[in-house]
This record gives structure tokens, C-alpha cells and sequence, in this order.
């Protein structure tokens, strides 16, 4: 047996085969292993004042050593948490490493949580020490320091604007890993005792602790312990052949299981390199500059760069835009068929080479998708309009299913094999099955090791027979791959005992390009009601082009011809629902559009940009009892938080919409 | 908030300064100082001659009498090019910028008066001239990371919305490294949260950079906030120069603002 599998096993659950990682059963062992195998391939890249710096493999080991020498000298041992919050930095992801290789526990917080949120996970994770990007976030954490008794040192990366601060509690990462790098010279037992510290590190290490974004009620620490995690990561790996030359853009929130996954850890599985862009907002610009060969992006990402496209070809010259058009539909009658390599005729082949030479290359080109070998999405429904349209280019986009508490897969598709609405096939070594309530239950390698602190949640998240409830419902289609419908627990009915699926009609309604976010009520209910978002770049382009001027998002959104045009929308949503008799009775009775964009900074979406319902049911009582007693108009207050953390209120009129139901065949028939 | 007092010496004073057009006169026998490392703001109404002040110091005018100290340095009249080569740099009320050019071109032009190389080098772009611009596209690379405009490096200036074009002229300015920063009207036009973007921006040079900044504002409340001290012109002469607190108790300010029942 080797170590892997014997600490493993100890620890209960799946027995793990023979790995192809040797003893490497925690990150840092996994970076000397690709210093030795590979030290002179990039490991990170980073562009700074508009260059593209890049790290090997050996320099990496190097500087992460120094670093956590300087990170002990701090203070930090074996067991300790350390904060993480920021951006997509080398320096953050070193600081990962660096932890791990002392035994400390990084703990990753949403880089954009208000200093309330940030507050919480250091005050639960009782961490002793903060890494952090730059002054915005110490400030946060300076604003809920009283609340955060466990905490004794902070380091940040930019110096900017934090000259004024104390600085015997402050340091910058760059003074700690000079601080190692003086010891590791003028020391000789340093080196020794950095490679002991690593050595010392086991499969049964926690890794990482990653607070899952809250839909309900406060985030949960996900505790992931390292050998699980690898071998988990090693399985996916496999699965899509990833190899040390991918290229992957950095830029998915650290604190999210899928950055720690997708970018951190498969990245020192499979040996390949880290881009961390220049900024959020030049994101779409580096990706073109890099040019990933793995990429993944939640639908909404998808939509939006489809939205863009489709916005921007409306602003081109008439030929121009013919051509978009018409090689755009030769693309979706013969561009996924041959993306799954089935038969095409030799005059439709020629025709998709001719529109890849004129759109689709340029197109993808633009996109920065020209490389990618495989593309990922995950977290929500995708449209089957808009994940055909990215896949008729040539694009190789899949789905796959997971979770935190999995360590992210569950279930991918395979090449080849795809479909809009299901999610994949059950991985290697995932054991997956369907409750009988529906429910999705799990075991897999990469399975948890328990909330942090919170042994009851944890309890109550496993069968007695060992499975993780998933709380998603779900069914396997004839291909034998997985589909999700909702949450179980949001599955309700209406008061005539009809099924009531909110997530899935939502995700019909949000499919229409001007609706961003919808929110469905009608559990206990007589009928299903529902309040709309617009989204605002498309809908204000339909403005523009139909002579609708707004002064901002209220007006426009309260606008009349706005509300037809999301009526037409609703209702054809109505239509499709009535084809499907089990959810007829469902159809949309009424509806409002919302006055305000929905905001995670209001609690009224997760940081991962899902929708809350207990919050939105709340804060919007009175509009939902306005959508059921009958009235036709409605006022409310909405306080709002601005982004500075200040507070403000937006007072509206709201419209109350009667939408038209349609008949099903069967009652057609009679 | 940057309330600290500063008592160092004066970095620029004018005395005396009396401008006319013709007939009308712009300023009458106006004099002030503004120290080294302050944010000294200048206030008042419509046509009270702020802009012209400003124009006067960076000598686009030549006034009819008074003379400017510059670091000691008496000048009965300043030129535009010469204020430039001492350190001077200014942002226009109306942006100016070069629409044509993207927003990096933009700022490098900033650096020109850095830029030593003879045409011959830089038509080559080779040798001293190419290291000449590494070094200069460096310093306009901080000053883009400084000022978070990375997304629209490559952006003809001329598409950017109008919040974005102030802080790239902003920018351009910094790109001189000025020890003088004259800034008119630097959140005219913007969205509160603009304005606050700004104000942060405003306080990071001076605190960073250590540059002395001079600024015409209308908004009272953006004048609380930054400077350390104000002065007040209505119709082309000094009626107030004090701290932000006590020029807001000043009748005359008040009566100048807000206008005086008859």
C-alpha cells in the first residue's frame, strides 16, 4: 500500500488506487516535483504595467520557500489559518503554497465581500494571520478587527496608499519573502528545516478551507484535505488529458472551489501554466493575449460575450453583417455535428471551412477562445440556444456537474457526447446516486473532510450510509448522463397540488437575452407569479434602436414598451410550459419588472451571482403581496448599499402585469 | 481630510495679479500663496476669473500688472512651455485631450518634454531612442496602473466616455511628474461615484507624489474634503482665503454664492 492509500483509508471512505504522483500527497510536494521534472516551463505568469512577467517551475519553488520561511519567522505553524483576500495574484497563490509547505491551513475570502462578510469567515475560521491584495482590503479587515480577537498579522501585496498605516502589525509579501530568502542564505539549518516542514506534510492535511457562497443562510467551511483533493484533481486530469503545456487564465474569484481547482490545483497536477490578468477589467483583453487552451465560465460569462457580439454586429456595415448572419446559421446547421465528428456532407464541410476562414476564426480569435481544447461551463442552467452557438463555432464547450463539498466534479461530459440539457457522465471513482426523492447523493474522491466547526451541518449533510446529499434533484436521461432540474428542497407545489419547478422556469425566462434575472413565486400558492430584471446592455440597445430615452436603469425598466416587450417573452414561456402537461399548470399568471438591478452587495444574490430567495421574499414582501391580492399598481421604498458601504433608498411605482395562459393539448382536445 | 496643516515654504505666490480684456477686467490685484505638499483650492461663482487665474500661472495669459514667485523665482510673466520645463502641469476644464490618439500615445505625449533623443535616433527607433522610450513608457506604466485605466491602454481617447477622458488628462499631467499640479474643474460632469474615484485620486498624488496641487471646484463639498486651504474670488477679486471651515462661515462667500437682497 502506498502512503496515499493507507492514510486514506484510515480516513474512511473511497480506497484510492495507485496514483501516477509517486508520494507527492500534498501541493508543495506536488511543486518540487514539477521544479525537478519541469523547472524551466512557466509555472505563473502575471502582466504588470502592461507586461507579461513570467515564474518557472524552479523559481516558484524557490520563492515559495523563502516565503514560507518568512511566513514561520511570523509566526505561522503547522494548523494555523491564514486568510487569503484578493485578486488573481501569483503572490496570493504563492501564499497558498507557502502555507500549505508550513502545514497552515489557507483560507480564500471573496475579494469583493463588504468588510461584514469578510469579518465573518475570519472571526469563524478564528484566523491568526491575513494575506491580502491591497488597501481596500485592509481596510476591511482593519474595519472588523475588533470583532477578529485571533488575528496577529496582516501582509498585503501592493504597498499603495498603506504608507500611513501602523507597520508592525502590517508587512508586504515581498518583505517576507526577502526575510526567508536572508535566512535561507546566512542559515544553513533554514533550508533544512523548510524541506523538513514540507516532508512533514501528509495526505491527511486540510489544504484548504473553502466557504461555499451561502444560498441559504451563512457560508459553511468546506474543510478539503490534500491527498483526497489530488486524487480528485488527478481523475479529472486524466479525463481531459490535460498536459503541462495548457495555458490557463486566472481570473474566476479565489475563493470559489472552482479557481482553487481549475486554476490552482489541476495546474500542479498536471504541470501546466497560470495567467493572472493585469485587472478584473482587462480580463477579455489578456485572455486574447494568452489564449487558453482549457477555459472555464459560468453561462453567464457566455451570455454576455454572445450578448456583446450580437450588440456589436447590429453596429457593422450591411455585408458584414450578412455574412455574420448567414455563416452563422451554416454553423448551427453543421458546426456541432462536426465538432462530435459525425457524418457531414462534403458541400456543407466546404461551406464551414469558408465561414471559419471569414467568422468563426476571426470571431473566436476575438474572443481569445482560438486555442482552447476544452471549455467548461458549470453552475447554472445554459441555454440551448447559447451553448450550440459557441459550440457551432468549433468551440469544444461542456458541462459538467459539482459541488464544493465534492471538491468540484462530479459528473463531466465527454468529448463528443454533449447535450445543453444534461451534465455528464459519473467520473472515475465517483459513486453517484438518485434518493428517492429525487435527490442527488454522492461518494467521491474528493469528498470533504467535514464543515469547519460545525459537526452538526456536517451530520446532516451525510446518509447514514456515508453519502453527501447534494440537495439538487436530478434524474439520469436514456444517454445514461445526469440531468439536474432544482434544488430539492425549492421543488414545491401550487395549492391545486401542481408540480412547481421555480429554478427551472427561471431559467427559461432568463434565456430571453433582455431579462437578466427572474425571480419565480408560487409554492402554497394559487398560481405562479414573477418578478423581472432587465439587462440593461441589451435592453437599453433595444431602447436606443426603438427611440426610448432613459436617464438610468429605474426609467428604463419602468418603461411601458419595455414591459410589452417582456410580456411577449413571458408568455412564450407560458407556451412552452404548457406543451409540458406536468407543468401546465405552472404557467406565469402575473408579473412585475424590478426597479433595481438585483446586488449581492443588498443580499439579494450570492457572490457567485445566485438569485437568494428568503432575502428577496423579504425585502420585497409587499410587492409579492401586491402580486397576489389582485392590484394592478404598487409603491415600494428599497434601501440599497452603494459601493462605498453607505446606505440610500430608491422609492418606485410599479406596474402589476395579467399575462395570457394557454391551453394544453390535451384541453384543446376536449 | 488631509487636514494636516502644512507650514512649508510657498511653492508659487502670486502678487498683485491684475488681467483685463479690453474692458473687462478678469482680475484686479489679486495675490496668494500656495505652499509646498497643500491642496489649495480655488473657489467662486460663474466668470469670477478662477479659470483665468489658472491660465495666468501657466501663462496661456500675460496679466496687465503683479508678478508670479515660483520657487522663489520672480517672473513678471510666464510662458506656457516655460511653465511646463519647471514643473508646472495643468488639466483643462473642457478636456483636451488628442481624440485621435489612444489613451497610452495620450499619455506619453505628457512625457515629451522628457524625451531628449534627436529625430534622427527616434525616426530609427533604435539605440538611445528605444531605451529612451522603455524608460518613458515605464513611468507612463505606473501612472496608468496608479490611475486603473489598464482596460482602455489601446482606446482612441476620443471614444471614452467623459468621466474616463478627465481622469486620462489627469493622467497625462502626472505623466510630466509636475511638482505644481493645476487642476480645473476635475469632476465637472461626473457621477457621484466618479467624483469620489477622483477625489481618491487627487488625495493619492499628493500624498504619494508629494505634489502640490491647486484646484478650481464648484462642488463645496468635494472643496471640504480635499483642501487644506481656499481662496475666494467673485468678480475678479480676493474676497476670502482661509481653511475650508472658516471661508464656509465667510459672509461675503456666502453672499457672493448665493447673491445679496437688494
Amino acid at each position: 500500500m502506498t502512503p496515499i492509500r493507507r492514510k486514506l483509508s484510515a480516513l474512511g471512505g473511497v480506497v484510492l488506487p495507485n496514483t501516477v504522483l509517486g508520494d507527492a500527497d500534498t501541493f508543495p510536494k506536488l511543486l518540487a516535483r514539477n521544479a525537478a521534472l519541469r523547472g524551466t516551463r512557466p509555472a505563473f505568469r502575471h502582466k504588470d504595467l502592461g507586461i507579461w512577467h513570467s515564474w518557472s517551475w524552479a523559481e516558484t519553488y524557490d520563492i515559495v520557500r523563502a516565503y514560507a520561511l518568512g511566513l514561520s519567522q511570523l509566526g505561522l505553524k503547522r494548523g494555523d489559518i491564514i486568510a487569503v483576500i484578493g485578486a488573481n495574484r501569483p503572490k496570493l497563490y504563492w501564499t497558498f503554497l507557502a502555507a500549505q509547505a508550513l502545514g497552515a491551513v489557507p483560507v480564500p475570502v471573496y475579494a469583493d465581500a463588504v468588510a461584514e462578510e469578510v469579518g465573518f469567515v475570519l472571526a469563524h475560521a478564528a484566523a491568526g494571520f491575513a494575506a491580502v491584495q491591497d488597501q481596500e482590503q485592509v481596510d476591511k479587515v482593519l474595519a472588523v478587527q475588533d470583532r477578529l480577537p485571533a488575528l496577529r498579522a496582516m501582509i498585503y501585496d501592493e504597498p499603495r496608499g498603506l504608507r500611513a498605516y501602523d507597520g508592525a502589525r502590517l508587512r508586504q509579501i515581498d518583505a517576507i519573502i526577502d526575510l526567508g530568502r536572508r535566512a535561507l542564505r546566512e542559515d544553513p539549518a533554514a533550508r533544512a528545516r523548510i524541506d523538513a516542514e514540507i516532508a512533514a506534510g501528509d495526505a491527511a492535511d486540510i489544504c484548504v478551507v473553502l466557504y461555499t457562497s451561502g444560498t441559504t443562510g451563512q457560508p459553511k467551511g468546506v474543510r478539503i484535505c490534500s491527498g483526497r483533493a489530488i486524487h480528485a484533481v488527478t481523475d479529472s486530469v486524466a479525463f481531459d488529458r490535460l498536459t503541462d503545456t495548457e495555458e490557463v487564465l486566472a481570473y474566476l474569484p479565489l475563493a470559489w472551489v472552482g479557481d482553487y481547482y481549475l486554476c490552482f490545483a489541476q495546474a500542479l497536477v498536471a504541470g501546466f501554466c497560470v495567467s493572472c490578468p493585469e485587472s478584473a477589467e482587462t480580463v477579455q483583453e489578456n485572455l486574447r493575449e494568452i489564449g487558453p487552451s482549457f477555459y472555464f465560465a459560468p453561462p453567464r460569462v457566455f451570455e454576455g460575450l454572445l450578448t456583446t457580439t450580437t450588440v456589436r454586429m447590429q453596429d457593422c456595415g450591411a455585408v458584414k453583417r450578412w455574412l455574420f448572419h448567414y455563416f452563422i446559421a451554416v454553423a448551427r446547421r453543421h458546426g456541432e455535428r462536426l465538432l462530435n465528428g459525425q457524418p457531414v456532407p462534403l458541400p456543407a464541410r466546404l461551406l464551414y471551412a469558408i465561414g471559419r476562414l471569414l467568422i468563426y476564426a476571426p470571431l473566436s480569435n476575438t474572443l481569445g477562445f482560438s486555442r482552447i481544447r476544452v471549455a467548461y461551463t458549470a453552475g447554472e442552467a445554459i441555454g440551448p440556444d447559447l451553448f450550440s452557438f459557441f459550440r457551432s463555432l468549433g468551440i469544444n464547450l461542456k458541462q459538467f456537474y459539482g459541488q464544493t463539498e465534492a471538491f468540484l466534479y462530479l459528473t463531466a461530459q465527454p468529448d463528443g457526447k454533449i447535450s445543453a440539457e444534461s451534465v455528464g457522465i459519473v467520473l472515475p471513482h465517483v459513486e453517484l446516486r438518485i434518493a428517492a426523492d429525487g435527490e442527488v447523493q454522492f461518494k467521491s474522491p474528493g469528498q470533504f473532510a467535514g464543515y469547519l466547526k460545525d459537526e452538526s451541518k456536517t451530520a446532516a449533510t451525510l446518509t447514514a450510509d456515508g453519502y453527501v446529499k447534494t440537495g439538487d434533484a436530478g434524474f439520469f436521461d436514456h444517454s445514461g448522463q445526469l440531468r439536474i432540474i432544482d434544488r430539492a428542497r425549492d421543488v414545491g407545489r401550487l395549492n391545486n397540488g401542481a408540480l412547481f419547478a421555480p429554478k427551472f422556469i427561471e431559467n427559461k425566462l432568463k434565456f430571453y437575452p433582455h431579462i437578466r434575472e427572474a425571480v419565480v413565486f408560487g409554492n402554497a400558492r394559487d398560481f405562479v407569479a414573477c418578478f423581472l430584471n432587465i439587462d440593461l446592455t441589451s435592453v437599453g440597445d433595444w431602447a436606443e434602436r426603438n427611440g426610448i430615452t432613459y436617464p438610468s436603469y429605474q426609467e428604463l425598466a419602468g418603461n411601458e414598451r419595455i414591459a410589452e416587450l417582456l410580456r411577449g417573452h413571458v408568455e412564450e414561456v407560458n407556451r412552452a410550459l404548457a406543451s409540458e402537461p406536468a407543468l401546465a399548470a405552472a404557467q406565469i399568471r402575473r408579473f412585475l419588472v424590478l426597479h433595481k438591478q438585483l446586488d449581492a452587495d443588498d443580499g439579494e444574490l450570492t457572490r457567485t451571482q445566485k438569485v437568494r430567495r428568503g432575502p428577496i421574499a423579504e425585502r420585497y414582501a409587499k410587492l409579492i403581496d401586491a402580486l397576489y391580492d389582485g392590484s394592478t399598481e404598487t409603491e415600494t421604498v428599497t434601501e440599497v448599499t452603494l459601493e462605498d458601504g453607505r446606505k440610500g433608498t430608491i422609492c418606485a411605482r410599479l406596474k402589476i402585469r395579467d399575462l395570457q395562459l394557454f391551453a394544453t393539448a390535451t384541453e384543446r382536445a376536449a | 481630510m488631509s487636514g494636516s496643516d502644512h507650514p512649508g515654504e510657498a511653492l508659487l505666490a502670486v502678487e498683485g495679479i491684475s488681467l483685463n480684456f479690453g474692458g473687462v477686467q478678469a482680475l484686479t490685484d489679486v495675490s496668494f500663496d500656495i505652499k509646498r505638499g497643500e491642496i489649495r483650492a480655488i473657489i467662486g461663482p460663474n466668470g469670477a476669473g478662477k479659470t483665468s487665474m489658472l491660465n495666468v500661472i501657466n501663462g496661456f495669459y500675460r496679466p496687465q500688472a503683479g508678478h508670479i514667485l515660483f520657487r522663489g523665482e520672480r517672473l513678471t510673466r510666464m510662458r506656457p512651455g516655460l511653465a511646463a520645463r519647471r514643473g508646472i502641469a495643468r488639466t483643462f476644464q473642457n478636456v483636451a485631450l488628442f481624440h485621435g490618439m489612444t489613451v497610452l500615445d495620450n499619455l506619453m505625449a505628457g512625457r515629451a518634454l522628457k524625451m531628449h533623443c534627436g529625430f534622427f535616433w527616434q525616426m530609427l527607433r533604435h539605440g538611445p531612442a528605444l531605451t529612451e522610450e522603455i524608460k518613458h513608457r515605464h513611468a507612463v506604466e505606473l501612472v496608468i496602473d496608479f490611475l486603473e485605466i489598464e482596460a482602455i491602454r489601446k482606446v482612441p481617447a476620443g471614444r471614452l466616455p467623459y468621466g474616463l477622458q478627465k481622469r486620462v488628462e489627469l493622467g497625462r499631467a502626472l505623466a510630466m511628474e509636475p511638482e505644481l499640479l493645476l487642476l480645473d474643474e476635475p469632476m465637472s460632469g461626473m457621477n457621484l461615484e466618479e467624483k469620489e474615484d477622483m477625489c481618491r485620486f487627487i488625495l493619492d498624488v499628493n500624498s504619494q507624489f508629494g505634489t502640490t496641487i491647486a484646484l478650481i471646484e464648484h462642488d463645496m463639498g468635494v472643496v471640504m474634503d480635499l483642501s487644506n486651504r481656499v481662496v475666494v474670488l467673485n468678480y475678479g477679486q480676493k474676497i476670502g482665503d482661509d481653511t475650508p471651515e472658516v471661508v464656509k462661515q465667510s459672509q461675503d462667500v456666502i453672499d457672493a454664492y448665493l447673491g445679496v437682497g437688494h
